[in-house]
Order: C-alpha cells, then sequence, then structure tokens
C-alpha cells in the first residue's frame, strides 16, 4: 500500500519534464558553443596542415603570443599577491571602509573592460596627470617606460581587468574558516608568517589555484581593455588583437589565419577548463 | 592575586560589552565567568588572553601590568569554544605546533607531546586528523596542545558546548580532575550554572558587561547579592505579592520575591512528621502536577499566588484539586538591583534540620 502510493507519487512527477529541460540545454549549448568551437577548428584546418602551421609560426603570431603570455604571467603573479593581500584583509582584520573595499575590487566585474582600457590612456596618456611623473621618473633613471601604446600598458590593462578573480575565490573560503585557528596559532608564539604558512595556506590552497587559473583564463582572453591601450601590430598586439586584426582584414587566407590563431586560444580555453576540473575536484576530496 | 581586572572597560561601537570589571584570581583556582550569552563573559575572556583589547583598565599577570604585551607573548593556553584544532594537522602534530614555535629540540618535542598525549589518553590517536575525532576526544586535543608549552594560566570559552549531553557530564568531571591535576590556575567561560557549580572554585557572574557577585558556588547559590544573581541562579520563580504570607510579614508591600521550589515545603495535614509544623503553614491547592522522571513538581495555589515545589516520588501519591499545607523556608526579597535573604520568621524557634 505505501509502496503503492510512492510509486504514484513518482508517476505523478511528469516524466517528461527533465527530458525537456535537458533539451533545452543541449540544444544551446550546441548552437552557442559546440558548433562555433567546431567551426574555429574547421575552418583553421581547412587549408591544410601547412597553411595552418605557416599562420601560427607568422611573426606577428608569434609576437602576440609573447605579448599575451608576459601580460598573463605577470597578471597572475601580481594578483594572486594582490588577491592574498586583500582577502587577508577583509577577513582577518576589522576596519572602517571595509565594506568599501570589498566593492571596490569589485569594479572591473561591473565595469566594461574598455572603459579601464580608456581610464589608463587617461591617466598615463599625453594628457594624463600621472605622464609627469613617468617623465620625471625615466629622466631621472635614464629609463624608457612607457605606459600607454606599449607592453607595459597591455600588462597594466590586464591586471585592471583580472583583478578580483583571486581574491574572489579566496574570500568565501577564508570567511567560512574564521580566525580561530589563526588566533589559537597566535597564543601558542607564532608570528604572521608562520600563522600564513602552517594554519591558513592549507585551507585556502585549492581556492588559491582555482582563482589563479579563472585569472589567466580571462588574462589572455582579454580583448577590450587591452584593445585601448595597444595598437602596434607586431609589437603589444595580443593574440585576441591579433585575430581581430587578421579577421578584419578580410582576405580569405588571412581569414583561415584568424582561424587558425584562434583554435591555440581554444586550446588554451580546453587546458584551462581541464585543470579547473581537476582542482576543484581535488579540493572537494580534500575538505 | 594572579591575575587581576582592574577597571576593564570595552566598547564596540554603542555596545559596552565590558563596564568597569574589577576582579582578581588566585593561582591555582579554577574559575567560571557565567552569564547569559551576550554578557561579555566571552569579551573579558579574549582581553585576558590579549585577543581583544581593552579601551580602558589593566589587566595585571603575576602583578605586572599586560595591557602592551602581544597575545603571543602572554603565555596562555587558550581551550577555544570549537576548539579550534588544526584541520590540515594531525593530532600530534597540533600538539606540538607551540612548541615548534618555540624551537624546541625534536626530542623535547616528541617527549612533551607523548607525555601530554598519555595525559589526556588517546594514545594511538597521534596520525588521525580532527575530522576523525569525536567531540570528546577533540576537547582533549585541544586541551593537550594549550598545555603543551607549559602555560602559567589556561583560559577555556565554553569547553562543553560542542559536546552533546551526555559526554558533558562525563568531560566535566574529566577537564576538574585533569586541572586539578596539572595544577594550573583556569578561567573558563560558560553559560551553563551546572557546568559553573559542578566544575569551579570561584564563579563570576556577569551580566550586560559588568560583575554582578563572585564567590564560590555554595555563596552564590545561598546568598545572591543581587536580584540578577537570585533570578539567574536556580530553578527561580518570581512571586510579584508575596507581603502576607505566613512567616514573611515583615515582607514590604509590593516587592518582588524570588521562591525556588527547594525553599517551599508541602506535605498533606495528616504527616506526623510535619506535625509540628501545620500551625505555621498556609493552606493551598495543588494545580498541576508535572512528572520529572526522578521527581515531580507540584503548582500550588496559596492565597492567590503560586508556587513550586518539587515532590520524591518516594512520598505518597497526590492528585491535582488536593489540599496540602504550604510551607516556605526562606524568600529572595528583590529590592531595586538588590537581593535579600528572608527567612521564615515563624521557624525561628524551630529546628528545621532536625526534621
Amino acid at each position: 500500500m505505501e509502496q503503492e502510493k510512492k510509486r504514484r507519487n513518482c508517476q505523478e512527477q511528469n516524466p517528461w519534464v527533465p527530458r525537456i529541460l535537458i533539451g533545452i540545454s543541449v540544444i544551446f549549448f550546441v548552437i552557442m558553443l559546440v558548433v562555433p568551437l567546431f567551426e574555429v577548428i574547421y575552418r583553421s584546418l581547412r587549408e591544410g596542415i601547412s597553411t595552418y602551421t605557416s599562420a601560427i609560426t607568422a611573426k606577428n603570431t608569434l609576437s602576440a603570443m609573447r605579448v599575451t603570455l608576459l601580460a598573463t604571467v605577470i597578471a597572475v603573479v601580481v594578483n594572486t599577491f594582490f588577491g592574498l593581500c586583500a582577502s587577508w584583509l577583509l577577513t582577518k582584520f576589522n576596519f572602517k571602509g571595509k565594506h568599501a573595499l570589498s566593492t571596490l575590487i569589485d569594479i572591473p566585474f561591473s565595469v566594461s573592460p574598455v572603459i579601464g582600457g580608456l581610464a589608463f590612456i587617461m591617466t598615463f596618456g599625453r594628457m594624463g596627470w600621472a605622464t609627469p611623473v613617468v617623465e620625471w621618473f625615466n629622466e631621472t633613471f635614464g629609463t624608457d617606460i612607457a605606459l600607454v601604446f606599449s607592453v607595459p600598458g597591455v600588462v597594466l590593462a590586464t591586471i585592471f581587468v583580472t583583478f578580483p578573480f583571486v581574491s574572489r575565490e579566496l574570500l568565501p573560503v577564508m570567511q567560512a574558516q574564521g580566525t580561530a585557528e589563526e588566533e589559537a596559532a597566535a597564543l601558542m608564539g607564532a608570528k604572521g608568517f608562520t600563522i600564513f604558512k602552517k594554519v591558513t595556506f592549507p585551507h585556502i590552497r585549492w581556492a588559491l589555484l582555482y582563482g589563479i587559473i579563472l585569472c589567466a583564463a580571462r588574462a589572455f582572453g582579454e580583448f577590450g581593455a587591452v584593445y585601448a591601450v595597444s595598437k602596434a601590430r607586431g609589437k603589444t598586439f595580443t593574440l585576441p588583437l591579433e585575430i581581430d586584426a587578421l579577421y578584419m582584414a578580410g582576405s580569405a587566407n588571412s581569414i583561415t589565419q584568424a582561424f587558425a590563431v584562434s583554435s591555440l586560444l581554444v586550446l588554451l580555453a580546453i587546458i584551462m577548463l581541464v585543470l579547473k576540473q581537476i582542482v576543484e575536484y581535488r579540493g572537494k576530496r580534500d575538505s | 592575586m594572579y591575575i587581576e581586572m582592574k577597571q576593564i572597560n570595552k566598547n564596540y561601537g554603542d555596545f559596552q560589552a565590558a563596564k568597569n570589571i574589577n576582579f582578581g584570581v588566585e593561582q591555582g583556582k579554577l574559575v567560571a565567568l557565567l552569564g547569559p550569552s551576550g554578557s561579555g563573559k566571552t569579551t573579558i575572556l579574549r582581553m585576558i588572553a590579549g585577543l581583544e583589547h581593552q579601551d580602558s583598565g589593566d589587566v595585571v599577570i603575576e602583578g605586572k601590568v599586560v595591557n602592551d604585551i602581544p597575545a603571543r607573548d602572554r603565555g596562555i593556553g587558550f581551550v577555544f569554544q570549537n576548539y579550534a584544532l588544526f584541520r590540515y594537522m594531525t593530532v600530534y602534530e597540533n600538539i606540538a605546533f607551540g612548541l615548534k614555535v618555540q624551537k624546541k629540540s625534536k626530542s623535547e618535542i616528541h617527549k612533551r607531546v607523548t607525555e601530554l598525549i598519555e595525559l589526556v589518553e588517546l594514545k594511538g590517536m597521534e596520525k588521525r586528523y580532527p575530522d576523525q575525532l569525536s567531540g570528546g576526544q577533540r576537547q582533549r586535543v585541544a586541551f593537550a596542545r594549550a598545555l603543551a608549552p607549559r602555560p602559567q594560566l589556561l583560559l577555556l570559552d565554553e569547553p562543553f558546548a560542542a559536546i552533546d549531553a551526555k559526554v558533558r557530564k562525563e568531560l566535566r568531571s574529566w577537564l576538574k580532575q585533569m586541572i586539578a591535576k596539572v595544577g594550573i590556575t583556569s578561567i573558563f567561560v560558560t553559560h551553563d550554572q551546572d557546568e559553573a557549580v559542578e566544575v569551579s572554585d570561584q564563579i563570576i557572574i556577569i551580566n550586560e558587561g559588568h560583575l554582578e557577585q563572585m564567590g564560590s558556588p555554595v555563596e552564590i547559590y545561598k546568598k545572591p547579592k543581587t536580584s540578577f544573581v537570585a533570578q539567574f541562579i536556580g530553578t527561580s520563580a518570581v512571586v510579584d505579592d508575596f507581603h502576607g504570607f505566613k512567616g514573611f510579614q515583615n515582607v514590604p508591600e509590593g516587592k518582588q520575591v524570588i521562591l525556588r521550589p527547594e525553599f517551599v515545603e508541602a506535605f498533606k495535614s495528616d504527616n506526623e512528621k510535619f506535625k509540628s509544623l501545620i500551625s505555621v503553614s498556609e493552606s493551598g491547592v495543588i494545580r498541576d502536577i508535572e512528572f520529572r522522571g526522578s521527581y515531580l513538581t507540584l503548582t500550588l495555589e496559596v492565597n492567590g499566588i503560586l508556587l513550586n515545589t518539587n515532590r520524591s516520588l518516594e512520598r505518597r501519591p497526590v492528585s491535582i484539586g488536593e489540599e496540602m499545607c504550604v510551607l516556605v523556608y526562606r524568600a529572595y526579597v528583590l529590592e531595586d538591583e538588590n537581593a535579600h535573604i528572608h527567612k521564615n520568621q515563624m521557624l525561628k524557634d524551630i529546628d528545621i534540620e532536625a526534621l
């Protein structure tokens, strides 16, 4: 009797509901993701392997690759450091303006990257207030640093766009951990760095790695902010900018080349996706 | 005095967490900071440890003002409410942490940790992680970890709160024994009066950030000084007007009175044992009987006042509506913030203890 009731309950739940939902998801996924990605790979290889390899070993492409990797590595290092500092500060200390700071960190999420890039031009460009400072620095130290329309500018713009990623991953984890373990360690005589290394870090390592992966993925895919500060193809262009330039050139050949370079980014994205899955899995198993 | 708190004040914004707190703790004593949640007792404990800083006043340890000494240099052992064991370290590593920080030699660390593991009876568990232990075992690890660097003072924040009721009782006596064995001055925070009464030598009662009373458990129980303590300790019932009750004619009119079940005696009028007390008792009617497992709680109505008393199951059965003789031994009369003890005047010439 009881069992029969249960069975009827199950049958009352229309079996079509999950099927329809699965169907919608799959169709959406295929149209929005699978087909375009497949198209990228297909188009890049349509003219044969030799066209493909020549496209990705072209001078401009190699330069773009170098700039992209440089910007990504620096952005990841800087933002990891900054993210650790910010989330440590926001979760382990109480001070005035804590909420304001927490909101500020999220600005790159809510502001269009192009605006970020333009803000850099406004600040460091020929008319910007910071230009005299940079010039003074160059004169005094005999350096030749240019922050706009140069590789340092690209790096700065990339850092700007990706800076919330690490701290946003760390904050909830550190919040949940609370401060008791750190306090316990402090009461036993441990100092700041020992506490971080022995007590805090083991908690956050997977979240940190996850944040780094997201940060890197965003860094080498960034277009808008970098576009605003980078105008010299073959010098300061990143991979997305190079792809855009090839595509805009409009010839059948250059479009194929654009797809070939795109396939590199797709490959990187897939690597990141796999890494992300591994980190997520290990993180869950650990905790 | 081993530890002294002198005129300690602490505010969190508009909230006063500690108001002019003064007390001293002698060496080797086990003291309970008792109060309702949010009363500020944990804040006081954390100020002693150096985890919070008072706005004004001095914390004195062994005659030395430690206000400016950071937590890590105060040499205090602390057991956190949820133990705060290092989740990514084994039992052994947890206990060894404080010694490693002090850069003790490996053999010395090993000796001390082994000694403590034996003391807290966790042999064989050295390689386990905190999430592989029961609540009671975790508490033992936290205790051993706090003691490892040989602190002079042990602070415990709600040490039993995270343990289920059944094990809690066992652990209370265990902790009391351990602290006696180690001979360390200890202060623990609790909101559970049974815990405070059972475990401590001295109880400090905190309410809304100020110290209500400090004394031995018996003193606190028998001689509450303030109306808060009178109501907080024991099972207390407030009676709004006790004026005119037999033996309490001198209680002023309109004063609130606190009665505990053990202050009230109820007996049948044919009870031989209480024969001599019938003349000094009032008559009351049983309005309610609650079965509490090992005893009954009777609610009696006397002259429109409701009183509670406990009745042993060994005594004759009673029923609702039955008339009983009711006698009150003592009452706490509340006057503003203070509580005064009033004994039944009519019992002055009767030797109650002989009954």
